[in-house]
Formats: structure tokens, sequence, C-alpha cells
């Protein structure tokens, strides 16, 4: 749809090439919403997952934790990459959507389904709440407003055991069949599938949120929150509604870890989720959507290959890497990629 | 029950007392920097592995110990202020927060490396151990001794800071960096010496703190909260706002963990998140 209707624009701004020679070119393009049509490369990426599936069969529970956390930094971009507010607590939304989905599933409510939304209700709820509290203050408030949230969150998944099972976590999830067809089996083939669809369509909605101009608001609020008043755009409204976006995805996501591992840990409340994400998102390069997914991608991936040898000396990489990046290469792996294309592109013009 | 109430508030002001000496350089550098500097608790850290190493090693008496503490975490203080964190201060706070996320995990990752993932005990020499009897009450004589010792740092900084050349050149600098500047203070070296100062008080409360925090490689972590709160909800860039923020933060965490140990660090979470709602600037505002 969205392919058709940015066709359609071209065709009429062709159309009605002569009435606009008042506006010059450049200006043009600079006024009009980025184009929204899918790139070749992008078509690539999201083959890769599908040809993973077939190349790496031994590897798909592996890969549905990534496409999941992927998810999950996803919606940190929302509000990080794009919002510029900075959050320590978003694990609390992913969080609340695995219990969620993780509570209903053992009072016996398995249809895999309406526990995802259900779970992305509960955390968009919680989200607009937070996001009360988040638009006051500046980034130390935020901060520590998110920190806060977070840790109080998880102190009550601790104490309420009889609830969430405490430090134990939450077993005896029964899933139901995906569809009333599928079974979630012992090989992760139906997990998998379930995530990718989940996390393409969420993908969709959120690359089509970003380029509208509500999106291109948020950006402008990241660039300089006080002259959006100036050309009317209700900056602290649009900040409760993106908050509370990125908590339904968060939630989402969490909902699809507690669904596709029948499984919710206190951790998935905890600090450390919230600062991992971090990173990752930063690794990737933020407000570019890909970098969130190749982030969790090669975060994931090393942790697989290296926190095997040590843990400790994993943590310690992990901190010296996070050091550099913010030295040296800020803008992360796509920053990175980006920086490169362009320096062809010029010579390619030169 | 009077008695007991008594002894609450005397546990929670000992326990804020050190939280506000290991926050109160975090608050001067975020107020000063305008840097958010999550990585402070690992100051703390170097003091109490100091102590504990020099205690146990070298056998030193434990008072001792304590300015090397305090001279220790200074000096990494300082280098890493040179070479690391003043090429930030520009940087937004994202950048910042990444940054000291990073060297609190490679802090972290160093000290279980060379001391091991356990608590680190410390060996109280006998005149701080045991109850003492004031005014018909048993008090604890270690914490008597921490609510004396903050109580003479406190001093000592509000007479650095207000009544010293070096102060004025501090307070000079937090209201008006480029007017500092341009009244001939050399504010990088203002700064690279607060930063130090910070970090060495932080670690002399790490050295103090170890038998009452405890010591282990995770106390950056487990504590970060705890200090950014003392500085967030007392306001950044004064004395009197975290010392106000610790002492409340700190009674209120003792009375918590006391009365309802059924919920626990939930009360502290509850207060906080209440008073940035209703101070979202701190408690003590510095003035423009």
């Amino acid at each position: 749809m969205s392919a058709f209707s940015s066709s359609a624009l071209k065709a009429k701004s062709a159309a009605g090439a002569t009435d606009n020679q008042l506006v010059p070119a450049m200006d043009k393009s600079a006024l009009r919403l980025p184009n929204d049509r899918w790139k070749p490369l992008e078509i690539v990426f999201w083959l890769l997952p599908v040809a993973s599936y077939f190349l790496f069969p031994d590897y798909l529970v592996l890969i549905s934790q990534i496409m999941i956390v992927g998810l999950f930094a996803l919606s940190l971009d929302l509000i990080l990459g794009y919002a510029g507010i900075v959050s320590l607590g978003h694990a609390a939304f992913f969080g609340l959507g695995a219990y969620t989905a993780g509570l209903l599933s053992v009072h016996g409510w398995g249809e895999p389904i309406s526990g995802l939304l259900a779970a992305g209700v509960v955390a968009g709820i919680a989200g607009l709440i937070v996001s009360f509290l988040v638009v006051r203050g500046q980034d130390l408030a935020r901060l520590m407003v998110t920190l806060g949230i977070g840790l109080m969150l998880f102190e009550a998944a601790n104490k309420a055991a009889f609830i969430t099972g405490g430090v134990d976590g939450l077993s005896g999830m029964a899933m139901s069949n995906l569809f009333g067809v599928f079974e979630f089996d012992l090989f992760g083939k139906t997990a998998f599938w379930y995530s990718f669809g989940v996390l393409f369509i969420l993908f969709v909605l959120m690359r089509r949120l970003v380029n509208s101009p509500f999106g291109m608001s948020l950006r402008g609020i990241r660039e300089g929150g006080r002259r959006m008043p100036a050309i009317g755009a209700h900056v602290d409204r649009r900040l409760k509604a993106i908050f509370t976006v990125a908590a339904v995805i968060a939630g989402m996501a969490g909902a699809l870890l507690a669904q596709t591992t029948q499984f919710v840990g206190l951790d998935v409340l905890g600090f450390p989720r919230s600062a991992e994400l971090l990173i990752m998102l930063v690794l990737g390069g933020t407000g570019r959507l890909y970098g969130a997914l190749i982030g969790a991608a090669v975060f994931m991936v090393a942790q697989d290959k290296i926190s095997g040898l040590d843990p400790a000396y994993w943590q310690f990489y992990i901190g010296l890497f996070l050091v550099l990046i913010v030295l040296f290469a800020r803008g992360g792996i796509m920053g990175g990629a980006e920086k490169i294309i362009a320096r062809f592109k010029r010579k390619e013009a030169a | 029950m009077i008695g007991n109430f008594v002894g609450v508030l005397f546990d929670g002001i000992a326990y804020g007392s050190l939280l506000f000496l290991i926050s109160v350089g975090l608050s001067v550098t975020m107020g000063l920097m305008n840097f958010i500097n999550l990585a402070h608790g690992a100051f703390a850290m170097v003091g109490g592995y100091v102590c504990v190493t020099v205690l146990q090693k070298m056998g030193m008496p434990f008072l001792a110990t304590l300015p090397l503490a305090f001279i220790a975490a200074a000096v990494i203080g300082l280098v890493l202020e040179r070479t690391l964190y003043r090429q930030l201060y520009q940087a937004t706070h994202l950048d910042q927060v990444l940054f000291s996320i990073g060297l609190t995990f490679m802090a972290v990752a160093g000290a279980t490396f060379l001391f091991g993932p356990t608590q680190q005990p410390v060996n109280l020499p006998d005149w701080l151990r045991g109850q003492v009897h004031v005014l018909g009450l048993d008090l604890g004589a270690y914490r008597l001794f921490l609510i004396a010792v903050v109580v003479l740092v406190t001093l000592g900084l509000y007479l650095l800071i207000e009544r010293t050349r070096f102060g004025a050149q501090i307070r000079a600098s937090v209201d008006n960096q480029t007017a500092a500047a341009g009244l001939g203070i050399n504010v990088s070296r203002v700064f690279s010496l607060t930063f130090a100062l910070g970090s060495g008080l932080a670690g002399l409360g790490g050295g103090l703190g170890i038998d009452v925090l405890g010591l282990d490689p995770s106390f950056p972590v487990k504590y970060m909260v705890y200090f950014l709160l003392v500085v967030a909800v007392g306001g950044a860039g004064s004395i009197k706002g975290p010392l106000i923020a610790a002492l409340i933060l700190g009674v209120f965490d003792v009375a918590g963990k006391y009365y309802v140990p059924e919920v626990g660090a939930f009360v502290i979470y509850t207060l906080m998140v209440v008073l940035l709602i209703l101070f979202p600037f701190g408690l003590v505002r510095r003035k423009a």
C-alpha cells in the first residue's frame, strides 16, 4: 500500500511539474516525506532469516531469539533513536509482556495470538502511565524514572513469588497450537516462523510510522525539542504516543519470548537486559530501524560464541567495546556502513 | 518500640551519611560538567578493594587504610578524567551513559578477575566493634564512627568550597563556565581536581562502607541506583541537596527493610519515583 501511494505521488508530481516551477527542485525534495518504497537491499535483508532457516537448521532457537530481541531493540529505537528519550528501564515493558503471556498460558489460556495481543495491551497501558512521568524533566530525571520503574517491577516480580514464581521463574506454560494447526515443536520450527511473522508485520508498521509526518516530528523533537512548539507540534503528546507504542512492541517481544521458550525467568525484568539492549542498539546504529536488528544479531551471535569461554571476560569486552564505540565509532555498524557507501558514491561522482 | 524507632533512625542516618559521602562527588561532577557518570560506584569499589588488600596483605591498621583508599581512587579518577572523561563533556547524555556503563562493566569484570566473585571480609579493630551506650540507647560503635567521619568530611568540604580560593573557583565554574574562564580561572584544571576529589571521596566511602554495604565485584551496579538517586533527588551541583536526599533515602531504606521486609527495596524505589515527580529538578535547585 505504501509503495502504491508513493508511486502515485511520483506520477502526480511528474504531471504537475510544470505547475510547480516556482518551487526550486532542491527545496521540493527536502520538503517531501522520505521515499517509503522498499529498496532491493531491504528485501534481501528480509530474505536472510528465511535462508538461514534452511541453511542453519541446528540454530533455529538462536535465530528465533535474535529475532525476538531484535524486535525488542526496535521498540527502543523508536523512543531512543527517533524521539531521543534515553531509557534505562525498557525491560520493564518486555517483562510485563512476558509475564502477561506466561500467566495467561499457565492459567489455561494458551492461544498464542490473543496472548500476544493481551501482552501488548498490558505493556501499552503501563507505557502510557509511565510516559506521563517521562515527559517531565530532562535526561537525568528520565533516566532515573525509567531505571526506577524497571527496578520497582523487578522487585515486585521477585517478591510476588506466589504469582510469578519469583527467582525460580514461571514454568508450566502450556501453549496451544498456532492458528489451531501448528504445534510448538521441540526443534523450534513453529517458534521460528511465528517470531519471524510477528517481527515482520510489526516492522512494516514501524517503518511506516517513522516515515510518516508523525515520525518526522519525532526527529524534530530529538534535534530541537524547544523549537517544535513553534511549528505547532505538541511535544509532550507526541512523546507520550511514541513511548506507549514502544511499550506495546516491547511487551509483544516479551510475550514472544515467553511463548516460544514456554518459560519466564525473573531476568526478563532485570537491569542487565535494559543495559544490553541499549548496547545492541548502539552497536547496530540508532535511528535506522535496521541498526536495531543488525545490532541484536551481532551481539547475540558474539555472546553465543564468546560467553561460553568465560562470562567475566565477556562483560569486560562489552565494556571495552562500548567505550571504543562512544569514543571512535559513533553511529555503530550502520553508521560506519553508510559512511563507506557515501565515500564510494563521492568517488563515483568525482 | 520508641527505642526501636530511634535505633532504626540512627542506622538510617549512618547509612544515609555513607551514601552522601560516596555520592557528593557525583553531584559536583554532574553539576559542574553536566556529565552523567554511571561509573561513579566503580571508584567507591576501588577504595573498598584498596582498603581490604592493604588491611589483609600488609596488616596496616584500619584507620591508616582509609587515606590510601582516598588517594588511590582520586589518582585513578584524575587519570581517567584527563584521558577519557574530558573528551565527552560536550557529547550527548546518551554517549556519556554508554561510556560510563562500559567503564562500569570493565570495572566489574576486572574486579572479578583480580579478587574473585565473593564478598570481601573486613576485620574492624576492637574499638569499632560492638555497642556503645548513649543516653540509655545501644548504638553500633562503627555506625557512630561513620557518622563522625562524614560530619568531619562535610565540614571540611563546606570550608573548602565556601572559604578557600579553590572553592570560589569551583562555585564560579558551576555557575557559569564561560564567564569563569573569561575571568582567568583555569576551568579545565578545576574540572580535573574536582573530579579527582569526588572520586577520592567515593573511594573513602567505599572503604568505610565495606562493613555496611558489603564489597563484591557487582558493587558498582548494585548501588548505582542509590548514588544516582541521591543526586537526582537532591539536585546536581550542590552539597546541601544530596545531603538531605541521602539522609531521607537512608532512613526510609532502613525503615522499609526493618518494618516491612516483605516489600523490601520497593519502598525506596517508590519514594524515588514520587520525589522525582514532585521535584523533577531536585530538592535544592541550583541558582541559574
